[in-house]
């Protein structure tokens, strides 16, 4: 009993120290960083997607207390204005759901002082389907992407379709009317949400993927408050939404080959790991081709990545030292887990392997002349 | 000294004018400075934005505009009738003791931020008159103005209710100081005529504050078709030309429309919001002249003659 509540105290203050240990020398863990690390100090601006703005949000409170004498600030002015303010010269880094065009790539080279665009998914977050059925006990109703994509589309009007049925046996399902929500502003959750039902749910989906919701005189929400809001007051209503913000929300396991997955980060951050490349895609531009059709066992194939993109080669020595020591935090183990944080953003992890990767695109950064 | 404080007077007065009409000249020539870029584009250009889904700028602006004034007709239609009565009530019924106080808490729903308003519109507002609207279709289905709705009730006819509620409290404020101002010797004279108190209203009350009424209502307007995050934050929107108006996602007001695009667009799609913001900027112009041409025609009515 006694050696017990020792032992306890003991683990306790070893944590402790584990934990000051960890937050007072950062700079100690990143090894070859060390000097960038100390040397950072200044300010750098990002613009760009809304999606990573509470990601960011963490990343740049937390970072203070690693790296105390940068300034961070990112406006989230969308993925669009994002990639053109980069292309300008007015920030420093952007984030952007969508990878670069071919042409903004172009753009990226005289911007970057002969450099290219460093394109980094860094930011990876599962959607989840929400749904709102107090009545049913089951942890997650199982969902092929075709049930979602008829739901969706208005061919499946009630809760106690024999195609729902099918795939929930023993799950006694209400008779009750489905209601669609979607977002009714411009989002990268819902094109991510259309590509995959696009390419996973074959005919059942009649529509293109876009960042607009293709049907009309539907029911609708701004923003994913806007979303989870109607979607909590309604019974019988089903949505798209960031898998962190689902609450106390019935949320669908997705039909991956012959499983149903159900999200998670880990299974999150497996798709992109068992996703291909893009085309054009090297060793400083890491552009992940979600492969949302994976049949991978565990895997989740309905996320959103978001990329941080930066320069390869900077004018002045002081933002390519920023920018390196922002995004070496945010590729962190440390960085990471902040943004996965239920109160930052919830965002999936990246592996240990795409991290080596990031990290050694990021090292690549230096200084023009 | 004292002529000296009258010219004073007077630049400060006339500096005032001034600035006014500067600072709208200079929001209309900034909304059209921005709006060129989409007015001049080539149509192509403009369908590269993914919600950009018409032929034309004039057919993508057209159903907006006809949302908007849906929206600030349906909520005058609800909110007139109601101030006016508030009005008399406040001046010609209530007790004066009861009176004041009541005009208080009318002119204290002005000061709710809108945002509020939208709040309380979409959170409370909505499933306490799921079953009105529930009963509604199921009744009086039949007449397409009230057929298929589908919970919840995010749809034109709540948003209207709440906008109805926003405007209420200018439409009494301005009703009741009109009315309050009805002469003296009319009002005795009617009561000498051996009028009722209906009557009194009816033939003294009514006619001299006509254009008054009138004038608040347009106030009222001109706020209904400018509020945006009420409208943003309850409507399920759409862009159609409907008169459904308990079905979801068929209705979308210029000013939410704007709100609801702008955080994430860049270039020319900014160009085409705020043209649409030029659109509104018409429309209220042209709102406000034919208030004032009403108010104008009716002014042989006031009792000021």
């Amino acid at each position: 009993m006694a050696s017990g509540a020792v032992a306890g105290v003991l683990a306790l203050t070893l944590s402790a120290c584990g934990a000051d240990a960890t937050e007072t020398t950062p700079a100690a863990t990143g090894g070859s960083d060390n000097t960038e690390t100390a040397a950072a100090s200044g300010a750098i601006a990002g613009a760009g997607a809304s999606s990573q703005e509470k990601a960011m949000g963490g990343w740049i409170a937390t970072a203070t207390s690693a790296l105390p004498d940068l300034t961070v600030t990112y406006e989230a002015v969308g993925s669009g204005g994002g990639r053109e303010q980069f292309l300008g010269g007015g920030v420093q880094f952007a984030g952007t759901d969508a990878a670069l065009k071919p042409e903004e790539k172009e753009a990226a080279v005289e911007r970057c002082y002969g450099g290219e665009a460093v394109q980094l998914p860094l930011y990876i977050s599962p959607i989840a389907v929400v749904y709102n059925l107090p009545s049913v006990d089951a942890a997650n109703l199982n969902m092929s992407a075709e049930t979602i994509a008829k739901i969706f589309n208005g061919d499946i009007t009630k809760w106690n379709d024999d195609a729902i049925a099918a795939e929930n046996e023993g799950v006694d399902l209400p008779d009750l009317d489905i209601i669609p929500v979607n977002r009714s502003d411009e989002s990268g959750t819902t094109e991510n949400f259309t590509e995959y039902l696009v390419d996973v749910a074959g005919d059942a989906w009649p529509h293109e993927a876009s960042g607009d919701w293709p049907r009309s005189g539907t029911q609708s929400g701004n923003g994913t408050s806007g979303v989870i809001d109607t979607v909590t007051q309604t019974e019988g209503a089903i949505t798209y939404a960031d898998a962190s913000r689902a609450g106390s929300l019935g949320t669908a396991a997705l039909k991956v080959g012959e499983e149903y997955v159900p999200f998670s980060a880990e299974a999150a951050a497996a798709v992109v790991d068992a996703s291909p490349r893009a085309e054009d895609a090297s060793a400083t531009n890491i552009v992940v081709e979600l492969d949302r059709a994976t049949t991978a066992s565990g895997a989740y194939p309905m996320v959103l990545i978001s990329y941080s993109v930066a320069c390869s080669v900077y004018e002045t020595e002081a933002d390519a030292n920023n920018v390196k020591a922002f995004l070496t935090y945010v590729a962190s183990e440390a960085g990471q887990a902040v943004a996965a944080e239920a109160d930052v953003a919830g965002s999936a992890p990246i592996s240990a392997a795409l991290r080596s990767e990031v990290q050694a695109a990021i090292d690549s950064i230096s200084v023009a002349g | 000294m004292n002529l000296l404080a009258a010219r004073w007077f007077e630049f400060v007065a006339t500096g005032a004018g001034i600035i006014i009409l500067v600072i709208l000249a200079a929001v209309a020539a900034f909304l059209i400075w921005e709006a060129t870029p989409a007015l001049t584009a080539d149509i192509s250009e403009l369908q590269k934005i993914s919600w950009f889904n018409a032929d034309s700028f004039l057919a993508f602006v057209a159903p907006l505009i006809f949302g908007t004034l849906l929206a600030s007709l349906l909520a005058l239609l609800v909110a007139v009738p109601l101030a006016v009565s508030i009005a008399l009530f406040i001046s010609h019924y209530a007790p004066r003791k009861f009176a004041g106080p009541l005009g208080y808490v009318i002119d204290l729903l002005a000061a709710i931020p809108s945002v509020v308003y939208g709040l309380w519109g979409a959170l409370w507002l909505a499933p306490v008159i799921d079953p009105v609207f529930r009963w509604l279709t199921s009744f009086l289905g039949f007449i397409p103005l009230f057929a298929d709705y589908q919970p919840p009730a995010k749809n034109i006819m709540t948003a209207s209710l709440v906008l109805a509620v926003m405007i209420l409290p200018i439409i009494t404020a301005v009703s009741r100081e009109v009315f309050l101002q009805t002469p003296r010797l009319h009002e005795e004279a009617a009561l000498a005529l051996g009028a009722t108190r209906w009557e009194l209203v009816r033939m003294a009350v009514f006619p001299f504050g006509r254009s008054g009424v009138i004038s608040a209502a347009m106030l009222g307007l001109g706020r209904a078709l400018g509020e945006t995050m009420a409208v943003l934050m309850i409507l399920s929107p759409g862009t159609l030309f409907s008169f459904f108006l308990l079905k979801p996602g068929q209705h979308q007001t210029i000013a939410a429309n704007i709100a609801s695009k702008f955080p994430e667009a860049s270039g020319v799609s900014v160009s085409v919001l705020i043209a649409t913001g030029l659109a509104l900027f018409v429309i209220t112009l042209l709102v406000n002249m034919a208030a004032r041409w009403i108010v104008s025609r009716r002014s042989d009515f006031s009792g000021a003659n």
